[in-house]
Order: C-alpha cells, then sequence, then structure tokens
C-alpha cells in the first residue's frame, strides 16, 4: 500500500504560540484515517495545512511523493468537507456540487451527469434545484460532501463534518460515510473530537493533544493498549491506579495493587517506581470472595444497558465498574463490601 | 418597564422635531404646484411651475446642469464604488498588515473633515498642479469624497460574510479571481449596490466642494439653482427642489430594499 499523505516533523507558530511542535505520521492511501484530540490540540490546523489554507512552518508535508508545500489550494488533488459545509448560498445545490468540475473546466453536459450522479449517490436528487438556505443540516451536510467528492479528490478532508447534527442523525451518518468511503476507495482524513466516532469509523487514528501526537494505531490498539495517562483518559473512560511497579521485563510488569495484591500486566513503561495503572471499567468483575481489589459500592448508577458502579477501594481510592444490564444481574446494594476482579490481561501499565 | 411613549413629553419633542424637519419640505413640494408667480400667495393647483423648467427661460441653463450632476454622478459613484469595494477586501480579507489601522482611519477621514476645508485645499491642490478647473476637476473631487460613503456599506456587508465562503472556493480549484467573482461579489452584492447609490446620491446633492472646483461657467444642479435662487427664489426652484427630493428619496429607498433583502438571504 503506498502513502497518500507523509507528514514530516511539522511545526506551526502563530507568532510566539506553537500549535504544531513537530509532528510526524504518515496516512495511506485508501485509509479512514482520524485526527483525534480535544479543542485546540492542532488537528484542524493540520488539516488545514494539508488543504493549502496554512502555512507550513517547519518541516514538509507530502502528498503522494510530492512537497506541497507552496501549492495554492486550487493546485491540491485534496478536497474539503467544511465544519459548517461553507454551501454558496446564492447558487442551487445541483451548482454547488457541480462547482468543482465547472473550475477544473468539464463541460456543462458531463458536468450537470456527475453533479446529478453524485446528488443521486447522498439521495438528494430531488433537491438538486433547491438553494442550500432551504434544506435541512443533514441534507446541506450530504450535499457538502456530494460537492466535495464530486472532482474526484485523491484525499477527501472532513473536518468535524457530523458535529451540527443531532444524535440519530450522526449515528447514522457514521454508518453511510465509511461505506462512502469504502465504496469509492478515497483516503479519508476525519477531524473529530468525538472518540466515539473515531472508534467506529477508523482504520487508524492519531490521538492528538496540545500540539503533539500521543498515540497513532487503530482503534483497538488506542482504546486497549493506550501508551499514556493522556490516551488511557481520552479515549473511553478508565480507572487510574498509583501503583508500585515491583519488576518489569519485556513488556509485562509486576505491580502492587492497593490492597497488596500482585498482578501481571502489559506496560508501556520499563522504568520501576510509581506509575499509573489503567483499568477499563468492563473489564472489571464483582465476585463475592476476595479478588484482586475489594471495594466498598457507594452509589449505583442506571445507564439502560449497563450499571455503572461507583466503589470506594480498601485503601480510599475511587473505582467505576461497568456491568451489564440483563434480567440476570444481581444490583449489589449500596455499601456491600466485594471482590474485584481484573480480566486477564485487561490492567495496562501506564508511560506517564 | 413602560415604552418610551409614556414618557411625559414625548408626543411635544416628536411633533416638534416633526415639524422643524419636514414642514419646510412639505411647503416646498405644496408650492410648486402653485398656478401663482408669487412665491408666497396660493393662485390654485397647477403643473405649470414643471412645465417652465423644461420649457422655460432657464431650461436650457438648468438642463446643462442636470445633465452634468447624472453623468458626474454616475462616474463617481461607478469609480468610488470600484475603488471602495477593493479597499473593503483589502482591509477585511487582507489579514493583519502594518498599518492597518491607520489605514482605516484615511479611509474614513473625509467624513470627519468639514467640508469647507476639503473644498478649499482641493481647489488649491488643483491650481498647484497646473489643472484647469471644470468638468474633470468636479469629476475628480467628486470620486474622491464618494469613496469613504460608498466603503461603509461595502465594508459593513463584507464584514458579515464569513471566510469559509472563499476558502470552500478556493478548495474546489477557484482561482483568487474566480473565487472573488464567482463567490464573494454576488454575496458582496447588496453592500455594494448600497454603497453605489450612496455615492450617487451624495455626488448628486453635492454643493461645496463642487462650487469651489466647478470653475466659470461649469454647473451642476446644485449650484445652478443657488445661482437661481441668488437672483430671488421663483417658484421653478421649488419645482426642480421637488424632483431632487423625489429622486433622492427613490434612490434610499432602493438602496434600503436591496439591502433588507441581501440580509434575508446571506
Amino acid at each position: 500500500m503506498s502513502d497518500a499523505i507523509d507528514i514530516r516533523r511539522v511545526v506551526k507558530r502563530y507568532g510566539t504560540f506553537t500549535a504544531l511542535h513537530g509532528v510526524s505520521l504518515t496516512i495511506r492511501d485508501n485509509e479512514f484515517f482520524t485526527l483525534l484530540g480535544p479543542s485546540g490540540c492542532g488537528k484542524t490546523t493540520l488539516l488545514r495545512m494539508i488543504a493549502g489554507f496554512e502555512d507550513v512552518t517547519q518541516g514538509e508535508i507530502l502528498l503522494f511523493g510530492q512537497n506541497i508545500a507552496g501549492l495554492e489550494p486550487d493546485h491540491r488533488p485534496v478536497n474539503t468537507v467544511f465544519q459548517n459545509y461553507a454551501l454558496f448560498p446564492h447558487m442551487s445545490v445541483l451548482d454547488n456540487v457541480a462547482f468543482g468540475l465547472k473550475m477544473k473546466g468539464m463541460a456543462a453536459g458531463p458536468r450537470r451527469a456527475r453533479a446529478g450522479k453524485m446528488l443521486e449517490m447522498v439521495h438528494l436528487s430531488a433537491f438538486a434545484d433547491r438553494l442550500p438556505a432551504q434544506l435541512s443540516g443533514g441534507q446541506q451536510q450530504r450535499v457538502a460532501l456530494a460537492r466535495a467528492l464530486a472532482p474526484e479528490p485523491r484525499v477527501l478532508l472532513l473536518d468535524e463534518p457530523l458535529s451540527a447534527l443531532d444524535l440519530k442523525l450522526r449515528q447514522a451518518m457514521r454508518v453511510e460515510l465509511k461505506q462512502l468511503q469504502e465504496d469509492t476507495g478515497i483516503t479519508f482524513i476525519f477531524v473529530t473530537h468525538d472518540q466515539e466516532e473515531a472508534l467506529t469509523m477508523s482504520d487508524r487514528i492519531a490521538v492528538m493533544s496540545a500540539g503533539h501526537v500521543q498515540q497513532i494505531g487503530s482503534a483497538r490498539d488506542i482504546y486497549e493498549a493506550p501508551v499514556n495517562r493522556f490516551v488511557a483518559d481520552f479515549i473511553g473512560e478508565t480507572n487510574l491506579l498509583e501503583v508500585e511497579v515491583a519488576s518489569v521485563q519485556a513488556g509485562m510488569a509486576r505491580v502492587v495493587l492497593p490492597g497488596g495484591q500482585q498482578v501481571t500486566c502489559p506496560s508501556a513503561t520499563d522504568t520501576l517506581g510509581r506509575h499509573a495503572l489503567s483499568i477499563r471499567p468492563e473489564r472489571l468483575s464483582l465476585i463475592a470472595a476476595e479478588g484482586d481489589m475489594t471495594a466498598t459500592v457507594e452509589r449505583v448508577v442506571y445507564l439502560g444497558t449497563d450499571l455503572q458502579l461507583l466503589m470506594r477501594l480498601d485503601g480510599g481510592a475511587d473505582m467505576q465498574v461497568r456491568i451489564q444490564n440483563s434480567a440476570r444481574t444481581d444490583v449489589p446494594q449500596i455499601g456491600a463490601r466485594l471482590g474485584l476482579r481484573i480480566e486477564e490481561g485487561a490492567a495496562r501499565l501506564l508511560a506517564d | 418597564m413602560k415604552g418610551v411613549r409614556h414618557y411625559p413629553g414625548f408626543l411635544a419633542i416628536t411633533v416638534l422635531c416633526l415639524v422643524v424637519l419636514y414642514a419646510p419640505l412639505l411647503v416646498i413640494m405644496a408650492y410648486s404646484f402653485n398656478g401663482s408667480t408669487s412665491i408666497t400667495t396660493w393662485g390654485g393647483l397647477s403643473l405649470h411651475w414643471y412645465v417652465d423648467v423644461f420649457t422655460g427661460a432657464e431650461a436650457a441653463r438648468f438642463g446643462q446642469a442636470a445633465w452634468n450632476s447624472l453623468t458626474i454622478a454616475v462616474i463617481a459613484a461607478t469609480a468610488s464604488t470600484a475603488i471602495a469595494t477593493a479597499a473593503a477586501v483589502a482591509m477585511i480579507r487582507g489579514g493583519t498588515f502594518r498599518g492597518k489601522r491607520a489605514t482605516f482611519a484615511l479611509i474614513n477621514m473625509p467624513l470627519m473633515v468639514p467640508e469647507i476645508v476639503t473644498a478649499v485645499a482641493t481647489l488649491i491642490f488643483f491650481a498647484m498642479i497646473g489643472l484647469t478647473t471644470g468638468y474633470l476637476t468636479i469629476l475628480i473631487a467628486h470620486v474622491t469624497f464618494c469613496i469613504p460613503f460608498a466603503y461603509l456599506p461595502i465594508a459593513a456587508r463584507l464584514q458579515g460574510i464569513e471566510g469559509h465562503y472563499e476558502q470552500a472556493a478556493r478548495d474546489l480549484y477557484a482561482s483568487r479571481w474566480q473565487a472573488f467573482r464567482l463567490i464573494l461579489l454576488p454575496l458582496m452584492a447588496p453592500g455594494v449596490v448600497s454603497g453605489y447609490l450612496l455615492a450617487f446620491i451624495i455626488s448628486l446633492d453635492d454643493f461645496i466642494i463642487t462650487n469651489f472646483v466647478k470653475g466659470a461657467g461649469m454647473e451642476t444642479l446644485p449650484t445652478a439653482i443657488f445661482g437661481s435662487v441668488k437672483q430671488g427664489i421663483k417658484p421653478n426652484i421649488m419645482a426642480i427642489s421637488t424632483l431632487m427630493l423625489v429622486v433622492s428619496i427613490l434612490f434610499v429607498a432602493l438602496s434600503y430594499l436591496i439591502n433588507r433583502k441581501g440580509r434575508r438571504s446571506p
């Protein structure tokens, strides 16, 4: 598989503020790649640099092997779906979709035919003659997608395109976007702060924070094997326990839990001393006997599919546990003292 | 809270303001239909003075002056609108550049400088560079002082248009010029038209600067009216004034309507 985009030690400064501190990452052709992070982490800046709206202060960006520094946005084979869609308000839906083709010099006949086909693809053929303002948010979103895909870009950039939609529509669009990416075979670079969006659609995810890439990997990698506190905490929910490392060897560590029990777990660090141990709430189970740790139930939160138990360890630390809400579930009583068992390999020692 | 209408004295002040503002205009309009040759006694309803404007002794003089006013207003409004549009794009889309505040002040300064000062300065300037006063000097002066008036509505409109439309156009393979012509200019259009109409009215109406730089024998409508009034007010002046008033109201109304339409569909 060839590389669509190669970002090499890219730095972006605005005056004295540094938005990106030497970011390097490679995006493969035909990949659904997500830049995930909280607002202000630099993900949108990076996307805008690929599109050509921001200069690169230092470093280089290669697009299919070609350095694109100095290329104006209209000379880059990438198209963008903007966060607020940026549909041209004075043009019909069809003219919006056909705009890129017109600029590329395609004749009126084939242009209208292709734009019509794109509208068909996003199920909006009936709305071709409307103005954007006459469409709902979800429909505008599809027009923006059709418009960006019509000129057959080699890379499609999506800047939080789902953030303005309501929950149901957002969930439906996730599936549709992924399907569209697979059907067209175009490389998608998707920017979001929503970890659920990232996990459900992406082939690979780059987790960013404060201008640094924290971790790159598949959804499973970053969820199950986070390298540091930030990633563990940002992706999903987790319990972070301060533990003493007794020994560490070949990526496995022996750690002392707050109750004094010892467990072996995968480790992202190879130094002894105190480190954070991440345990996902759903990877803990409650047992009547003494487990790896002992804790008291303080509160039970009903979440529909799950029950969330807020517990306090004997050592004093808070723990969250999630159990499935099935008909056979015994709902624990508040104040009950129970054993906690960590599933095999579910705990992970973090680097920092 | 009570509405402003319930404050004591509201009605009296309102009536006073309206009378001071509009009574003279109403008198002029009414007396322009006066059948009598006197400007103070009413001699019945008549279109006599409107006929006189177009066929009377002064018809040729006023006709030439009106033609001068109209052509100067069209050319000055066109030129100043083009310049103001370019200035607005540079100021609002040009990012930050050194001297931006100073530029903003320079563009809008003519609104603050007393017109008589500008008039004298402009006349001296033309004399210094050896330009003979006449049609051309009026035109240059009008283009200049119309720019800030055209700039205001255009800049206000552009400020309300977010930058991502042009970015989307550039992203979709439009050159800078195409993005401006096909996307930004149509979105700015209500502001541009509004600025054009404002500049047109300001030019049509100007007296002080025009009077200084017009040179001998060259008249615009306002200077011709002033010249005529100096020899005593005749009712035909009221007819001409009423005609100008109607034209002005039409233009202002048009400007307002276009702006309102633009605001509804950004």
